[in-house]
């Protein structure tokens, strides 16, 4: 019998707010259905992260509550010793930014990242990115095209040995005028998408866990497919809608 | 009719309103409170303002329990006098200037209000009771800041000098908003959900909680309040007393609310023992916890609409087996974004048939794929009702638990049957 795969839910109840909980059960599952056995242990604020797991997945939360998760997260070190000995990290929204270089604070100020993705982010001087996010991935990526739903106020921009998870087909994703959406370096993965993002996106989950136990036997994924196609022809439909309404507005 | 003593403009709006709401009754076009609302606040922005003066009022806000806690409450205070309230969840302004507007002149105001509108429509209606019930995560694309209501509410209450805050003090949420309040009537109503009350809403600290229900800030010195009125399983200890909670609506979320009402009756001078005789009366609230008989098939009716809200409706569909139909719409009432499935621990449902209906049937059939929870997929909820049929167990009965919008098609089609 292999070691369990450990997987990490990081300060859920800081970056907890949007279900993205539910793609650590995922990535359990998945083994689990393949007879990987896995547990998952969540670190709720305060507590010391274990330094040994396979993997950290973190979510999206309000801004107060994270600008506390990063400043612990620093404090404690554990999350950026992991990353170096090859651990894989999935940090969803308000967890991607905090993995990044910096974000800005609601205060207007800069705060530092964990600096595991080399990025930066702003906030958006419009308004709040908030509805279905859909996204072609990068071709290396060998994936097919992603569906979401984002909400957010992050202004994302690359740094040089970052590269995005892909383009935006539909929404803002990382909003910065390049039309890229999330960011990749090494085994550390950002993305703006919920659903939770790998709810909606097994092929997404299958990616992240073969970062961490290498091939995988395929699963019976009719339903979650069934899932995202139909979250993609809702963004079709109203797309199409939204096109007829500024048509008959124009007139 | 409006009454003679309003101003000519309130006068003429509520007229307005009144005839605007009836026309759209008459196209079968919903109760009509809302778009006579509208139009009456259109004609008179201070309406909501006039329309309360000479009423005594009670303002239930919260995420989970307010519509069930107003009419617990206008049950408890039937003794006192006539009740004028809103009905079917019309709480924003334009719903509560029908309702005033309809009232008998001096009739206490039992008014649910949509939690973001609460601290605007407190400054109206100026209220002698308020009710805090509880604060936590509920349509996720719009209050994306829990914690800033609280804060809304507190500001809001420091402008009600007089009133009398009748506030749950298990839940750091409605505790913090109360705690600016001249008089506070604290209830430990419980609070299963402590999710979103994890960081503090005074000092961004961390909120930690004890197994026994209290709770305390790690960084300063906001902790749980000491309670006046407790809820003690099925009893409720007020006033020296200890009153046995005898209702006929199940779970505990729900002696929660009529703990709540009944401290709140009690600022209003109605002796806790006749308020608690006549909340026990109230079986069915909208259509919730309804049990009927449906196309032939004897089923329960339960509205759950957020995280906090499935923990109670887990507790109270946990005492049976038999299959289950859910039913998640997302629509903007709802919330457009149907993560928050994922925050609910859907494995209680292990062993269990249940059948993913509505809108989003998708989302819920993945969910409970993950949970490990048989199940099929059937979107229209009536005929979802039938695949559970299938196996329902002799004398058992299916629970049928939807989200707002959902739960509002399934009530609207068998009101049509």
């Amino acid at each position: 019998m292999p070691d369990a795969v450990s997987l990490a839910v990081v300060y859920p109840d800081l970056l907890g707010t949007y279900g993205d909980g539910g793609n650590a059960t995922i990535l359990a599952q998945r083994l689990r259905w393949r007879g990987i056995p896995a547990e998952v242990v969540e670190v709720k604020a305060g507590e010391t992260v274990p330094a040994t797991c396979d993997a950290y997945v973190l979510g999206g939360g309000e801004d107060a509550p994270q600008t506390l998760a990063a400043d612990q997260l620093i404090a404690d070190g554990v999350l950026a010793a992991a990353v170096d000995r090859g651990a894989t990290v999935l940090a969803i929204c308000a967890g991607l930014q905090v993995v990044g270089r910096s974000f800005l604070a609601p205060d207007g100020r800069s705060r530092p990242g964990v600096g595991l993705l080399d990025c930066t982010t702003g906030r958006t001087a419009v308004k709040r990115a908030v509805g279905e996010l859909v996204v072609e991935p990068g071709p290396d990526l060998n994936l097919p095209v992603l569906s979401g739903y984002e909400n957010h106020a992050g202004l994302t921009t690359l740094g040089p040995t970052a590269r995005p998870l892909g383009r935006v087909l539909t929404g803002i994703g990382n909003g910065n005028g390049d039309g890229t959406e999330g960011v990749v370096c090494g085994k550390v993965l950002g993305t703006y998408l919920h659903g939770p993002a790998l709810a909606r996106n097994p092929a997404l989950a299958d990616l992240v866990l073969g970062w961490i136990v290498g091939p995988l036997e395929p699963l019976d994924d009719s339903e979650a497919e069934g899932l995202r196609e139909e979250r993609l022809r809702a963004v079709r439909a109203a797309s199409h809608e939204g096109g007829r309404k500024r048509w008959r507005l124009g007139r | 009719m409006a009454p003679k003593t309003l101003p000519v403009r309130t006068r003429t709006a509520t007229t307005l309103g009144h005839a605007v709401a009836s026309l759209s009754r008459r196209l079968g076009r919903g109760n009509g409170s809302v778009i006579g609302g509208r139009v009456l606040l259109a004609v008179d922005r201070h309406a909501l303002g006039t329309l309360a003066e000479g009423h005594r009022a009670a303002l239930v806000s919260g995420t989970n329990g307010k519509t069930t806690t107003t009419r617990l409450l206008s049950a408890a205070l039937s003794s006192a006098g006539p009740i004028v309230t809103n009905l079917r969840g019309a709480n924003m302004p334009a719903g509560l200037a029908a309702a005033l507007g309809e009232g008998e002149p001096g009739a206490l105001a039992v008014l649910e209000v949509d939690e973001a509108w609460l601290p605007a429509v407190a400054a109206d209606v100026h209220p002698e009771v308020v009710l805090l019930l509880n604060l936590s995560r509920d349509q996720l694309d719009r209050n994306n800041e829990v914690r800033s209501l609280s804060t809304s509410w507190r500001r809001a209450i420091e402008d009600l000098p007089d009133a009398t805050i009748v506030a749950n003090a298990d839940d750091p949420l409605t505790a913090y908003a109360a705690g600016s309040a001249r008089r506070v009537t604290w209830v430990a109503a419980g609070q299963p959900w402590t999710a979103d009350a994890s960081g503090c809403p005074s000092c961004g600290g961390r909120i930690l909680f004890a197994s026994d229900g209290g709770w305390a800030c790690d960084r300063c010195d906001l902790r749980r309040p000491i309670a006046d009125v407790v809820l003690d399983g099925t009893t409720l200890v007020i006033a020296g007393q200890r009153l046995p909670l005898l209702l006929g609506l199940p779970g505990r979320a729900n002696r929660a609310n009529a703990a709540m009402a009944v401290a709140a009756a009690s600022a209003f001078g109605v002796d806790p023992g006749v308020a608690v005789a006549a909340l026990a009366t109230t079986t069915d609230v909208d259509g919730r916890y309804r049990s009927l008989v449906l196309d032939g098939v004897p089923v329960r009716l339960l509205l759950a609409k957020n995280p906090a809200g499935w923990l109670e409706v887990l507790d109270i569909i946990g005492d049976n087996d038999g299959p289950v139909v859910v039913g998640i719409n997302a629509r903007i009432a709802d919330g457009k974004d149907p993560s928050w499935l994922w925050d609910v621990p859907f494995e209680h449902l292990r062993g269990r048939f249940v059948v993913a209906a509505g809108e989003r049937s998708h989302d819920l059939a993945v969910r409970l794929h993950y949970a490990d929870v048989e199940h099929d997929r059937e979107p229209d909820l009536r005929r979802a009702i039938a695949v559970a049929e299938r196996r329902r167990p002799a004398d058992g009965r299916v629970d049928v638990v939807a989200n707002y919008t959902s739960f509002m098609a399934l009530t609207a089609s068998i009101a049509d049957a």
